[in-house]
């Protein structure tokens, strides 16, 4: 089967010139899906499942990388292989390095024909070494094959750069630490103290601020949140979720390998995501 | 010892090198007024210069001593870097130190040279007089001198420090209109139209020109009108149109009569790439700018609306970004009060951002003097 490709990016003369790039290097290639933002190309790319996704950095809503983290999560634990992933940027000499330490290949706007050759080859061979993994037990039935063994690169790959670019990025934000968070009801403003804080959850273009008695809704994104929160207290265990690690009753590991919390002063279980699942080992 | 240089925080290495250089030299007006008085009086020179060290050393110290703590205690006088106490005081301080100071070092120069010279305490009313006068006029002539120094040192810090943050200003700005993401997204766009499309993407060569030469050169000089102003826009706009595609529409209203009027130019380029950057390109579906400028009165009324994302609600009272506080700092420079610039969600459905900035309405171009400081 011809190897097909997902393409990420908002600016459209500059996703039709890289599909019509790679159809001139890769002619097999097939672009399944060009989309404009990171949320089309995470729904796309879960239904569509390419062998590969060219991921713009900058977009609407939800950039790459974040769409990216998004699809590691997401992805299903069913056989079907991780798609390989290449980011696209104008100009981010941060993300270039967290690119390079975490082994992801990248390449730059404008995209140099040379460059991109450089990235198919690559791709290419990545490609036939998966089909080879892939094609020997399949005769046998070993239910965590090669499909799995490629999101757990891929998750590592991912954890690598997050880590990578947090720290990376840290200088640039001198972000204020946050004591309380200010959350409006009506006409009044409620100061919630941290330390009442039982978790955050993302929701749409709000956060909610649970709390053991209450609920409340910031108009805040996480990704702005979180680098105000003390990250010794406040764990992150998803890209929608960020927990006080205190608030922790237990974590507790399913056999499928799926870990969740239970909480105090809160009734729901929070699901940890595989990209933070490694926090929650016995000591 | 210098308690005032301590409540400003000079670092003390600087601190003690400064008054070591003043310790210097008072000895060497000490060794002058030796000469000078052996010259006169034909006394044994050793005797006399030990007097004149002493006396000159103890009376420096007092006033020293004496003019630090006062300017620490006292609400400080800016023209001497907050180190130095206004007129009055310093004449109290002077006459004080000069008295005490020339009655310490006296006695100290009897105990080194074994002499039982009469200080101002115990001699003579005339003789007092005498022997006061010329410890006073070197210590005013002295201080006086070291107060000019430090004020004109401070003045040129003060000039310096101006210049340079000026020169950061100039370059931040710069920087935040050739960003480099912008610029390597515009030519990316530039390199795919080129085998496309070549007449447009000649027709957004010109504009990249346009849009260089202007955010190199313009921003220094010092109006310009505001049809001029937004032609400068429809080029960045005209750049984004071809980046963003159907995501991106503009419109321009310019009314007839204040096409003539003057405004600072690229004025309004950080609004516009504000209304971009925050508004329209984290906005899936894209939307609108609108740049309109009217007269109203004796009031020039730009407005830059956009149908954005609106306004981020930030966690804390935010400064507004590094461009739109350049826009607000340089209306205050060139206009006062009299101009204003405000930044509110727009009213009505459609939602996003609407900027307005109101200037005084004039045709001759606005003096530049106070726009750049050099």
């Amino acid at each position: 089967m011809s190897p097909r490709a997902l393409i990420a990016e908002d600016e459209p003369l500059l996703a039709a010139t890289l599909a019509a790039e790679l159809a001139a290097l890769w002619p097999e290639l097939a672009v399944v899906a060009a989309v404009g933002d990171g949320q089309s190309a995470v729904e796309q790319t879960l239904a569509l499942r390419p062998d590969v996704c060219f991921l713009d950095i900058r977009m609407p809503e939800m950039s790459g990388l974040e769409a990216a983290q998004a699809l590691a999560e997401d992805w299903p634990d069913d056989d079907s292989p991780f798609p390989l992933v290449v980011f696209v940027t104008a100009y981010d000499q941060y993300a270039l390095q967290a690119f390079e330490r975490a082994a992801f290949d990248y390449v730059l706007k404008p995209v140099e024909t040379t460059r991109l050759a450089q990235t198919c080859a690559r791709l290419r061979s990545a490609l036939a070494a998966r089909s080879h993994v892939a094609g020997a037990p399949a005769a046998g039935a070993a239910p965590t094959g090669a499909g799995s063994s490629g999101l757990a690169a891929a998750v590592e790959q991912l954890r690598t750069l997050l880590a990578t670019s947090a720290a990376t990025a840290a200088p640039a934000g001198p972000a204020e630490p946050l004591r309380v968070i200010q959350a409006g009801i009506g006409n009044a403003i409620h100061m919630v103290p941290l330390d009442e804080v039982v978790y955050f959850e993302a929701a749409d273009k709000y956060i909610r601020v649970l709390t053991a008695s209450r609920e409340y809704l910031i108009r805040v994104a996480l990704r702005e949140l979180l680098p105000r929160l003390d990250p010794s207290r406040f764990w992150q265990i998803h890209r929608g979720t960020v927990v006080r690690a205190d608030a922790i009753a237990a974590a507790e590991r399913e056999d499928s390998g799926r870990v969740t919390l239970r909480l105090q002063g809160r009734p729901e279980k929070l699901v940890v995501s595989r990209l933070h699942a490694p926090r929650f080992k016995a000591m | 010892m210098d308690l005032a240089a301590t409540a400003t925080a000079e670092p003390s290495r600087e601190r003690w090198r400064r008054i070591a250089m003043r310790g210097l030299r008072v000895e060497a007006a000490a060794l002058v007024i030796a000469v000078c008085l052996w010259a006169t009086f034909h006394q044994d020179f050793g005797f006399t210069l030990i007097y004149s060290v002493c006396i000159s050393t103890m009376c420096w110290l007092l006033i020293d001593i004496g003019r630090s703590a006062v300017a620490a205690w006292l609400p400080s006088d800016p023209a001497g870097g907050g180190r130095w106490p206004g007129g009055i005081w310093m004449v109290a301080i002077v006459g004080v130190g000069a008295v005490l100071g020339y009655a310490a070092g006296n006695e100290i120069a009897n105990w080194l040279t074994g002499l039982q010279l009469p200080g101002p305490f115990n001699s003579g009313p005339r003789q007092t007089l005498s022997l006061l006068v010329m410890a006073l006029v070197p210590a005013i002539t002295i201080t006086y001198f070291f107060r000019s120094r430090e004020t004109i040192a401070t003045q040129r810090q003060a000039v310096e420090r101006a210049e340079r943050q000026a020169a950061e200003q100039q370059l931040k700005l710069l920087e935040s209109q050739l960003e480099p993401h912008m610029l390597f997204n515009t030519l990316a766009n530039l390199r795919a139209l080129i085998a496309v499309d070549p007449a447009r993407a000649q027709a957004m060569l010109d504009r990249l020109i346009a849009f260089l030469r202007a955010s190199l050169a313009g921003s220094r000089s010092g109006a310009q009108t505001v049809a001029v102003e937004l032609e400068r826009l429809r080029d960045y706009l005209a750049l984004m149109e071809v980046r963003m595609g159907a995501r991106l529409a503009t419109r321009f209203a310019l009314a007839a009569d204040s096409a003539a009027a003057q405004v600072p130019p690229l004025l309004l380029q950080p609004i516009v790439e504000n209304s971009i950057k925050h508004g329209l390109e984290p906005k899936k579906e894209g939307g609108r700018i609108e740049v309109s400028a009217a007269r109203e009165g004796k009031t020039l009324v730009i407005r830059v609306r956009d149908t954005g994302v609106g306004a981020a609600v930030a966690l804390a009272p935010g400064d507004g970004g590094f461009g739109l506080g350049h826009v607000r700092e340089r209306l205050a420079t060139l206009y006062g009060s009299a101009a204003s610039f405000e930044l509110v969600p727009a009213d009505d459905a459609e939602g996003g951002m609407l900027a307005t900035v109101r200037l005084p309405f004039t045709v001759e171009p606005v003096l530049p003097a106070a726009a750049s400081p050099r």
